[in-house]
């Protein structure tokens, strides 16, 4: 089965740009990236989209859909109807080079900010153990493979733009949890998450959660059980008076 | 040329996946000013896609492995082409690469007693392949992404500037290789994506880790990235290429809908006690055990079923042979009429355990399947077929070293070749590109270290390869409408799937050539529309000269081996011949040829002998077993006392 589709894609570059009309053949089974790839080959052979794997698992195409953020290889084109038009426009959060392609180097300053994985001084390579039960949360978070689109429509960094320098962002977050929940990690980032990386910015509406295409529960799994660490260190009350007791007795 | 970014560093590797990642890290440790340049983001290269696991001699779950029956599976799986030192040093040294990355925060599936899990993969006789779930891969690419941000944390402590000794230079792709006048590696002319500006940089050692050539064929498990960029960079600086024929075809790559057609079924999902079935509902993987390895599989679907949890007492099934066998298997099938619907056979899993036992252990391929093709794989039976999936063949490298037959040059990973012989094992990629990515770093920075003087870069080459970049952007010869860069990628990959794909003939070939002739000559007129700022239209059309070069390579040695054996299979010479054994294939850039130029030089196919197995490898294996391969005078020697 095939239809011919409407389709409306931002075309433009850093100065300024415009949603253009285009009608698109659709076969049987496509996804929105399909289509794109056709656009090239037929009208548009200068239309510029980022990808890479088309099956999910690189998180390169990422876009907005109908205003949704989604990765442009995993939206079938069996979710709209024929008649629908489908707009597809750059993630809004970050900086455009040129049509669908956005700059997304903000993540990897972000991911710099993070201290890496602190191993354990007294095991060599080979020595560790770890039971799977300890190792599944942090591997739900390794799931990740950094589409950036819970970075796209977080509201904290999502049209306001004087945010960006605290926060580091929810991927980002994620990764402090992954972190400080893996089994031999020695390191302790749980101040820095509140007061570099701005875990207290996120006001844990989901919207992060809502968008990954892995599924991860970025929020309840990651994001809260982080600012549940800071509230246990810095608001109760009894590590607060021991805390206390002990800075004065230095 | 002024125009021009111009940057030195000590070794430049091109190719950001896990033999080049692993390969910088090694040249960084050592001290060495590194330069990482990839087509696409940091971290999203074809690595993430690798599924079922890493393959390690641990012997975490079964205590008996150990790296000589490693070797032997290798071997076995190569069909005794392999390059035996790679093999021996890959099998040697896997377990090492694989526990250093636990402390570079890597979390792998675990045992009950808290050790690395490793679970079955075709081919390989015990339990062997470190994995988390079916994505392996991300967990490694991502595990040495961050092992290069703490790398660069390290250098921003001591330095104030994060890339003071390691930087990645992202969506940036090489177009040449430069040398100096005696044909040293001096450096590499690129241009950004982004931009399209050019930038130059000079290094005496150039790591190549650019992976495979995937998307010359049609139907693919591989990225858009997989154009054979190191191959072609590597024949065109002067460097040999060996065993271009082989080509392997996953025989689990999805089918439907037409849209994701060769999209990756891992082969843990037989690993883990997924099987082949055709239309009729009959296990035919028993009907196609080869004579090389009767006595190793089991028989009978009871005993099969059996060794799933008795591998002391039964053989594995015959779905799990090498990947060739399989493959192969599946296109009799098809070709008989025995197939599914949609062209392919069917792999079932849903009735061989619990569905939440399938999605916890095979969690992207239930996604998978869900979002893409309206599967339940925990209810239906998977509809796979095929899929061109990696190239055995690659660069001519140093065992040791991963030195090419360039001075300077290091190649690691699929773009290196001799390692997987004619066919690699389902988990030796992972593994291969882990210890050899870190060979050729090493190997890089002790060839660096110990120049006395750095090769210069000929400012006529940097010209020379400005002008070939831009020269798609020319205006048509009047009278001429211009080659569409698209047009040209789609009929080149329809022809090598018809005609140099998983079986094949000579006459096919020999039309594949000609047809390559005729893309040569219209990639000449190419013309690109726009301008240079992230145009993938120019992209493609520079893409191009390196698939068309590496096509011809593949096209061409696969004509002239005249026997079937691993990924290389001749419908008219079918039977694995001996003599073919100690020959290899080497593929050369031809410089003056009147069909080639400059844009796609031509590429010449001469024939080679091995190296013979070192007497104490060879004695590893049953003088019985060998026979199968080898000739008799090839065998004097082995202490069995081999026939004369």
């Amino acid at each position: 089965m095939s239809y011919e589709g409407t389709f409306r894609v931002w075309r433009g570059d850093a100065e300024g740009g415009d949603l253009e009309d285009y009608r698109v053949e659709v076969h049987d089974g496509e996804v929105v990236l399909d289509i794109l790839h056709r656009l090239q080959a037929t009208q548009t052979p200068d239309l510029a989209v980022r990808w890479n794997c088309k099956a999910g698992k690189c998180g390169s195409c990422s876009a907005e859909i109908n205003g949704k953020p989604r990765l442009m290889c995993m939206t079938r084109m069996s979710v709209f109807e024929p008649d629908e038009v489908v707009t597809v426009t750059p993630m809004r959060t970050f900086p455009v080079i040129r049509d669908l392609v956005t700059d997304v180097s903000f993540n990897y300053a972000k991911a710099r900010e993070v201290p890496s994985f602190t191993p354990p001084p007294d095991l060599a390579p080979g020595e560790y153990r770890m039971a799977q039960e300890d190792v599944s949360r942090s591997q739900e978070f390794r799931k990740c493979i950094e589409c950036f689109l819970c970075q796209n429509t977080c509201h904290v960094v999502r049209d306001h733009e004087e945010n960006k320098q605290a926060y580091a962002g929810p991927r980002y977050l994620m990764r402090i949890a992954e972190l400080e929940m893996h089994p031999l990690d020695v390191a302790d980032r749980v101040p820095a998450a509140q007061d570099e990386h701005g875990l207290g910015l996120c006001n844990i509406t989901k919207c992060c959660t809502d968008v990954c295409p892995e599924g991860i529960k970025i929020t309840d799994n990651a994001l809260i059980p982080m600012k549940e660490r800071v509230a246990d260190r810095r608001y109760d009350p009894l590590v607060w008076l021991g805390r206390t007791i002990s800075r004065r007795r230095a | 040329m002024a125009d021009i970014e111009r940057h030195d560093y000590d070794v430049l590797v091109i190719g950001a996946g896990g033999a080049g990642l692993r390969a910088a890290i090694e040249a960084r440790e050592r001290g060495l000013r590194t330069a990482i340049v990839c087509k696409s983001l940091f971290g999203k290269a074809h690595t993430v896609m690798a599924e079922g696991g890493c393959a390690a001699a641990m012997g975490n779950v079964a205590a008996k492995d150990s790296w000589q029956v490693h070797f032997r599976d290798t071997m076995r799986g190569g069909k005794f082409l392999n390059n035996w030192r790679m093999a021996e040093v890959h099998a040697k040294e896997a377990p090492d690469r694989v526990w250093e990355l636990e402390t570079w925060g890597a979390l792998f599936d675990r045992t009950p007693d808290g050790r690395i899990s490793q679970r079955n993969f075709g081919g390989h006789t015990y339990p062997r392949l470190a994995h988390v779930g079916d994505r392996t891969g991300l967990e490694l690419l991502r595990t040495m992404q961050q092992r290069i941000v703490a790398l660069q944390q390290a250098d921003h402590a001591e330095t104030g500037d994060y890339e003071a000794r390691l930087r990645v230079f992202a969506e940036c792709t090489v177009t040449e290789l430069l040398t100096d006048d005696a044909g040293a590696i001096a450096g590499a002319f690129g241009y950004w994506r982004e931009s399209g500006r050019f930038v130059l940089f000079s290094a005496p050692a150039v790591v190549l880790a650019t992976g495979g050539i995937g998307k010359s064929f049609k139907v693919t498990s591989n990225s858009w990235e997989y154009t054979g960029d190191g191959h072609a960079l590597a024949m065109r600086a002067g460097a040999d290429l060996i065993d271009m024929e082989f080509v392997q075809f996953h025989p689990t790559g999805m089918v439907w809908p037409p849209s994701v057609k060769g999209i990756l079924v891992t082969e843990g999902v037989r690993g883990d006690g997924g099987v082949l079935k055709d239309a009729d509902g009959r296990r035919f993987m028993f009907d196609y055990v080869p004579d090389v390895f009767k006595g190793q599989y089991a028989q009978t679907e009871d005993e099969a079923d059996r060794w799933y949890t008795d591998q002391e007492n039964n053989l594995r099934t015959p779905d799990l042979l090498p990947r060739d066998e399989v493959a192969r298997a599946i296109n009799t099938e098809v070709k008989e009429g025995r197939g599914s619907p949609h062209g392919g056979v069917f792999l079932d899993i849903a009735s061989r355990m619990p569905a939440e036992e399938i999605k916890r252990r095979l969690p992207s391929m239930y996604h998978q399947f869900k979002e893409l093709a309206d599967v339940d794989i925990t209810a239906e039976q998977m509809e796979v077929g095929p899929t061109c999936h990696y190239v055995m063949g690659g660069v001519a490298v140093d065992p040791d070293t991963g030195q090419s037959t360039v001075t300077g040059l290091f190649a690691a990973g699929e773009c290196a070749g001799g390692m997987h012989g004619s066919n690699r094992l389902g988990g030796n990629s992972l593994s291969d590109l882990l210890v050899f990515g870190r060979r050729a770093g090493l190997g890089a920075a002790e060839y660096v270290t110990g120049l006395v003087e750095r090769p210069a870069i000929r400012e006529a080459d940097v010209d020379a390869a400005a002008r070939m970049a831009v020269a798609p952007f020319d205006p048509p010869a009047p009278g001429d409408a211009g080659e569409n860069p698209y047009t040209l990628h789609a009929e080149l990959q329809q022809m090598m799937n018809d005609l140099v794909g998983i079986i094949r003939t000579e006459a096919e070939m020999a039309e594949a050539l000609e047809r390559l002739q005729g893309l040569r000559a219209r990639l000449r007129h190419v013309v690109v529309e726009g301008h240079r700022q992230y145009n993938p239209g120019w992209h493609l059309a520079l893409d191009l000269r390196n698939m068309l070069m590496v096509s011809e390579a593949v096209a061409t040695s696969a004509l002239t081996r005249t026997e079937s054996r691993g990924g290389h299979t001749r419908d008219d010479h079918p039977v694995l011949d001996p003599e073919w054994r100690h020959r290899v294939l080497v593929s050369r850039c031809v410089r003056d040829d009147p069909d080639g130029g400059p844009v796609v030089p031509r590429v010449s196919v001469v024939l080679s002998e091995r190296v013979p197995m070192r007497p104490d490898l060879l004695a590893l294996f049953d003088i019985e077993e060998l026979g199968k391969y080898y000739t008799p005078a090839e065998l004097a020697g082995h202490p069995q006392g081999g026939a004369a």
